[in-house]
């Protein structure tokens, strides 16, 4: 029963994914990009991990493409005079090399990964490693270590690894300053070119940011 | 090949993959923007691969259900809930495997737990499989319910959300590029560095 649903999702991750190598329209590959974030939290809720899954389909499926949109507004190929955009305007440039070299180097890095994965653990097997180690009773000890908290994914991540939570967010800050450190304009240069253009993008630039603010609250709810 | 080791390992292969498209985006396409994208799938083809080694065949979602009642009770009464609820638990042989029974032992006597040396390791996994054959299991299991692994999943959640952040890092990298050298494309970029 469960494969009538597993078989689908998988067949669609690979052809979103394949879809998004081949397409040229920028909009449209990041149009696919969140569709492919979202099977893959689709998957991992099959797969037991609902936390993940709420993460990816808030942070991949959203937050990253409302990034990767804002983004591309602001770098068209050309600017047409009244200041609309086509969509042709987001296009990649045609390239001329061919693609037989990364095709062949992609190739053979994905047979010697597979050449690799006849070792692994099968799926789902108990005795893998990783059920095994470290010892699985840490799951009954969360339950006396946090009073009963029944989510044991937030008791690791808030708890036992809660230092390592701390500095994911002082990553995130991090990363915030960084982006607004690197989009900010001095305030003489934006009078030495003062035409129209610059406007916008200095206006488009104030959205962005405004966007990686709302980046750690978001993600802070997502990972609770 | 057989049908048993394609069942087993297809979820590799399938990450594998996923992981591969994002490579050849990565390496083929001279677009900035398509080489984050390219990064983006790549990443989150590493998030599936840790999520589907978690997987425990008929386990479910880490988060304990709280219908057990007289636990519930004992988790109200913080203070002395642990080392008493566990021994009871013993006890009562709340389908707590020979195996698991003796780790909740040596963890009631506040010794450590086993597989931090690595003999004891060895020791632990031939255990391990002896469990396996008996038909009982030592995997995360709690009142009688197999869990899947949480460990994949909270470290997973730690890599999305480091990831969203070097994205948002790269991204303003774009726009700056684009504000400096009016294209985003690479070979006209290196092309404008030659010229300079």
């Amino acid at each position: 029963m469960m494969n009538f649903i597993v078989i689908p999702i998988l067949l669609l991750l690979a052809l979103t994914a394949v879809t998004v190598a081949r397409i040229r329209n920028l909009w449209a590959a990041v149009m696919f990009t969140g569709i492919y974030s979202f099977l893959g939290a689709s998957w991992m809720l099959i797969l037991d991990a609902p936390d993940v899954a709420f993460t990816e389909a808030a942070v991949g499926a959203g937050i990253s493409t409302i990034l990767m949109l804002a983004t591309l507004s602001l770098t068209p190929r050309k600017r047409h005079q009244d200041g609309h955009l086509q969509s042709d305007d987001f296009d990649e440039k045609p390239r001329k090399k061919s693609p037989v070299w990364p095709l062949l180097v992609v190739t053979i890095t994905g047979f010697a990964l597979i050449y690799g994965t006849f070792d692994m653990p099968h799926f789902g097997s108990p005795e893998a490693p990783i059920q095994v180690y470290p010892d699985p009773s840490f799951i009954s000890k969360s339950q006396h270590d946090m009073h009963g908290l029944p989510n044991v994914v937030t008791a690791v991540l808030a708890g036992y690894r809660g230092y390592d939570t701390l500095g994911e967010t002082a990553v995130i800050f991090t990363a915030g300053i960084a982006v607004l450190l690197i989009l900010r304009r001095a305030p003489n240069e934006g009078l030495k070119h003062a035409d129209q253009e610059s406007e916008v993008v200095a206006a488009a630039n104030l959205i962005n940011q405004a966007d990686e603010n709302s980046d750690g609250e978001l993600t802070q709810e997502a990972d609770s | 090949m057989t049908m048993d080791q394609f069942l087993g390992l297809y979820n590799y292969w399938i990450v594998i993959f996923l992981m591969m498209t994002g490579f050849y985006i990565v390496i083929a396409r001279e677009n900035l923007i398509k080489t984050i994208i390219g990064l983006n799938i790549f990443q989150t083809s590493v998030f599936l691969l840790y999520i589907t080694m978690g997987k425990v065949t008929e386990g479910t979602a880490p988060i304990i259900r709280n219908g057990g009642g007289h636990h519930e009770e004992e988790h109200g009464a913080a203070e002395h809930v642990g080392h008493a609820a566990l021994g009871r638990e013993v006890e009562l042989g709340h389908s707590v495997s020979d195996v698991s029974a003796i780790q909740h032992a040596s963890y009631l006597e506040n010794t450590n737990p086993p597989a931090s040396p690595p003999l004891d390791g060895l020791a632990d996994a031939t255990a391990t499989s002896g469990a396996l054959e008996q038909n009982t299991h030592i995997v995360a299991e709690y009142q009688g319910v197999i869990y899947s692994n949480p460990l994949p999943s909270v470290l997973m959640l730690t890599a999305i959300v480091v990831g969203i952040a070097t994205t948002a890092l790269a991204l303003a990298l774009i726009v700056r590029i684009r504000e400096e050298y009016g294209t985003i494309e690479e070979d006209e970029i290196i092309e404008l560095d030659r010229n300079s």
